[in-house]
């Protein structure tokens, strides 16, 4: 199903012409490609074909399959906000298998390593091929070129624009829901699976053929609040229990307790300070790693010592966000999920903690989105080259790791800073050229080690900001350049055949890059 | 005697650490034959990238031990050379080999002046070579390679081939270079490794008697008979009752002596008494320690804190021990330095007095006045001479620093 031509896009990586069947633009340049058509549409249906009492229960979740017609070569979509605790998606295709399906593509908005019986599910032709996230075992299996189809890597607002443009067309959604009533309704920050927002699942929801929605807290209509509406779901079921509730969010999320961890988020946040970034009026989204943890204690502490407020942060919240807000440090969390307890509780319960989804915060194709509006993002990466291209999706040895998550959507902030040690154990993370373009270098800003920081040469302005202060400013090569010599010289080459086995999509749906198949 | 062809080791030895939790290191293990040539096994989280690398290191070290004919098992968990090339030599060194397999020399030794600052010291324990690579990007003044109490009886001989290796390769960042050798005698062996890579500092634990600092001066002296040797300063450390009553004559032991400073786990040992946060058990020791230490013209040093998640009690322990006369501590973790570099410098009152008084002695000078006075007040000469040293020690350690690392302030 590969492509049968191979292009050199504008990033000049080379990336299939057809990925499982569909013809690709290639990656033009981070705003060149202009798309053009309508928006995708699911079929109209009439509330004569629904319970006029509302209730769309069904006993179970191949019931469900069945009345939503499920079919061979379907593609079945789930959400990943029960995180490595989740057993409906796997439940979903285990119920599809029992009924006879075959060569399905299943649709997640990310994988964890809960789900690697769907493994077992690819070698029996159930399904077909993964488009989403993988990691863990299921991305082992990818990269050995196992899959029948190329996996597609896509961000956030990438899945979002490419179900509304058309790229893929959900047939049926199922999307777990910790709490819901019988018409559909369903929210995520109530209920003994309780995950706070279910934004993933909202395009699901508006877009898919069919959508059920699986829930073990069934309240009485109304539940409230709801996050997605029952007029979009056609049958809901309900079973014992969704998904592992310590596996769904963590008790208390961790700051880092290394030290040069520690440096590399007191840069971070030295940074944003002396940069004049950190303001009145000010926003910033930062995750849930160690370092972005370690990052938001800094930089509260000097938020309280200048006594400067934010507007807005955006999550995936943590507690250490939820302080800010109650400690009137922001005046709201736009969050797009939810890492720990304190988030939870805090969506469930405080206005100002406000659910998000992918529309409004990433979607390129909109008119506008959140992510350029933030002033800072602190992000992550597994390897960045001296041209500030950075990879967060495979291992230096080619072999995928991560998915993308809001990462490339985050880039387009005001300054977007990799918070990165500068290289792991005897791995180089700044090298020469990234394995895999996951971002293109000119939206790269910042890159914070604990060897030092390197800004962009594009962005005088940054450069210009911090001149004179007594932040440990470095070029990026310098940077480089130390880093092999602490490793004894430069990497091997990671050993990849010519054969893609997944791309990496860029947020307007072209296509950045190609994850090669690693020598057996 | 085996036949020729025969794979039956004669000597076997191993070191590093393996098992899932070990990071940055390598397990090897060495069986000497007496033919076959060198056999290599290599599992390595990092052979992707660095397997070429680490069979050259083990060629090259097991060439320098003139290893013919063995059989090398390493396991490797993403260490950096200078531990793949320790780990491969020390086990080749329990197996029976001879030699030492010096990893070629990428850092400069530099002298450090007697008076340097030394508010901070890190504690780097010698066989966890993880730690040392970034050790130096905290800043602290000094770094403490130690052989002695964090090392194993079992693993001293390790610890010194990683240690003598790291400082040939390993870039501190400025920190000034120290090293705690073990109790004499076998101290004095350890000198034997560690004094041809020129450390800035030998740490000597347990000393009671001004002899033991003379015994090291001595064989350091040996060890660098050659002319162009960088002067290697002493810090004794006194840890017990006996050590204390003698911390004037231990201080004046020897010219190289820089620094005096206590271990308050044996001297409270010794005392049989338990050490508190507050430290009243070790007043009189460390007050008598400051004052000897002054005596002899030395800087006195205190010890460590211990409870690394108590910032407060690490911050009142260092201003306590500032106003004792101590002019710096230990640390064991990275986040001690600059709570102890804040308590441990001048409060911007004491600078900006401190400035006044030295213009005002200048103003003196220049004018030919035989007294210093700010405004209607004569200011004595002993005074002077306190600002004087103060301003010095400030523009040391940096002005800009003194006037931002305000309490509690993050630079």
């Amino acid at each position: 199903m590969s492509g049968n031509e191979l292009l050199v896009n504008a990033a000049g990586r080379k990336v299939p012409n057809i990925v499982n069947g569909q013809e690709q633009v290639p990656f033009m340049g981070v705003a060149a490609y202009g798309p053009a058509g309508a928006k995708q549409a699911p079929p109209i249906r009439s509330c004569k074909d629904y319970p006029d009492n509302g209730d769309k229960r069904v006993p179970d979740l191949a019931t469900a399959l069945e009345r939503c017609g499920l079919r061979d070569g379907m593609v079945i979509s789930s959400h990943h906000h029960l995180r490595n605790g989740d057993q409906v998606a796997l439940a979903a295709l285990q119920a599809a298998a029992e009924m006879g399906a075959k060569d399905l593509m299943w649709f997640p908005s990310a994988s964890f390593p809960c789900h690697e019986p769907v493994i077992d599910l690819m070698d029996k032709g159930v399904v077909h091929h993964i488009e989403g996230s993988m990691n863990g075992p299921l991305g082992a299996y990818c990269s050995a070129g196992r899959m029948r189809g190329l996996g597609v890597l896509r961000s956030h607002g990438g899945r979002w624009q490419a179900i509304q443009d058309g790229e893929v067309k959900i047939d049926i959604a199922v999307i777990a829901a910790p709490t819901a009533d019988p018409f559909g309704n369903a929210d995520g920050s109530h209920g003994p699976s309780a995950c706070g927002s279910l934004g993933f699942a909202l395009a699901d929801s508006i877009y898919a053929d069919h959508v059920i929605v699986v829930t073990d807290k069934l309240v009485p209509f109304p539940c409230i609040p709801w996050q997605i509406q029952g007029n979009s779901v056609d049958c809901v079921v309900e079973v014992d229990s969704i998904g592992d509730p310590s596996q769904i969010v963590s008790g208390t999320t961790q700051i880092t307790r290394s030290p040069d961890r520690l440096l590399i988020a007191e840069y971070v946040a030295r940074f944003i300070r002396d940069a004049g970034i950190m303001r009145d009026g000010f926003s910033f989204q930062a995750g849930a790693g160690g370092i972005a943890l370690a990052f938001v204690r800094f930089l509260k502490e000097m938020m309280q010592q200048s006594r400067v407020k934010a507007r807005f942060v955006r999550g995936g919240s943590t507690q250490y966000l939820v302080e800010l807000l109650k400690e009137g440090l922001t005046d709201y969390i736009l969050d797009g999920q939810t890492f720990d307890l304190a988030g939870v509780a805090s969506i469930a319960s405080d206005p100002r903690h406000v659910s998000t989804s992918p529309f409004t915060s990433y979607n390129y194709h909109g008119k506008g989105n959140f992510a350029s509006m933030v002033d800072a993002s602190i992000l992550g990466a597994t390897e960045v080259d001296v041209n500030f291209n950075a990879n967060v999706n495979t291992h230096s040895d080619g072999i995928l790791l991560h998915g993308i998550g809001g990462w490339q959507n985050c880039l387009f902030a005001g300054c977007s800073i990799l918070a990165i040690p500068s290289f792991r154990d005897r791995i180089p993370v700044i090298v020469q050229e990234v394995t895999t373009m996951t971002g293109p270098g000119e939206l790269i800003d910042v890159v914070v080690t604990e060897r030092g920081i390197a800004i962009n040469p594009r962005r005088r302005d940054l450069l210009d900001r911090v001149r004179g202060s007594d932040l440990p400013l470095r070029p990026i090569t310098e940077m480089k350049d130390e880093v092999e010599r602490i490793m004894g010289g430069a990497p091997q080459p990671a050993r990849l055949t010519d054969k893609p086995v997944a791309v990496v999509k860029w947020v307007d749906g072209t296509v950045l890059d190609t994850v090669w198949q690693v020598e057996p | 005697m085996p036949q020729k062809g025969s794979k039956k080791p004669l000597r076997r030895g191993e070191a590093g650490r393996r098992g899932d939790d070990v990071r940055s290191d390598t397990h090897v293990s060495v069986e000497i034959r007496d033919s076959g040539g060198l056999q290599i096994r290599m599992t390595s989280k990092v052979a992707a990238f660095y397997g070429e690398s680490i069979k050259e290191t083990a060629d090259i070290v097991l060439g320098e031990l003139t290893v013919k004919h063995a059989a090398i098992e390493i396991d490797d968990k993403g260490a950096l050379p200078f531990i793949v090339s320790a780990r491969i030599e020390a086990a080749a060194r329990r197996a029976g080999c001879d030699g030492v397999a010096l990893p070629e020399r990428t850092v400069v030794a530099r002298q450090t002046p007697r008076d340097r600052l030394r508010r901070s010291r890190l504690y780097l324990p010698g066989n966890e070579p993880k730690f040392f690579i970034n050790a130096g990007l905290h800043r602290p003044d000094g770094v403490i390679l130690d052989l002695e109490d964090s090392v194993h009886p079992d693993e001293k001989d390790a610890a010194r081939i990683l240690v003598r290796n790291a400082l040939r390769t390993v870039d501190f960042h400025g920190a000034e270079r120290m090293v705690r050798i073990n109790q004499l005698p076998l101290g004095l062996d350890d000198l034997d490794d560690v004094v041809p890579e020129a450390p800035n500092v030998i740490l000597i634990p347990k000393v009671e008697h001004a002899d033991q600092v003379r015994e090291v001066q001595k064989r350091i002296e040996k060890l660098q008979k050659s002319g162009d040797n960088i002067q290697i300063w002493l810090m004794p450390i006194l840890e017990s009752a006996l050590g204390v009553e003698h911390a004037f004559e231990v201080a004046q032991a020897a010219k190289s002596v820089v620094a005096i400073t206590i271990g308050l786990e044996d001297y409270t040992a010794n005392l049989g008494v338990p050490k508190t946060v507050e430290g009243i058990e070790s007043l009189y020791a460390r007050t008598r320690l400051a004052n000897a230490a002054h005596a002899a013209g030395v800087q006195a040093i205190d010890s460590v804190f211990g409870d690394v998640g108590d910032e407060a009690g690490l911050r009142a322990w260092g201003s306590r021990s500032r106003a004792l006369g101590f002019e710096g501590m230990g640390c064991i973790h990275p986040r001690q330095i600059r709570p102890i570099h804040e308590s441990f410098a001048p409060s911007q009152a004491e600078i900006d007095k401190a400035l006044k008084i030295v213009a005002a002695f200048e103003e003196a000078e220049a004018k030919g006045l035989g007294v210093v006075s700010l405004g209607t007040r004569m200011v004595d000469p002993p005074v002077v001479l306190r600002a004087q040293r103060l301003v010095e020690q400030i523009k040391r350690a940096g002005l800009v620093d003194a006037e931002r690392a305000g309490p509690g302030g993050i630079r």
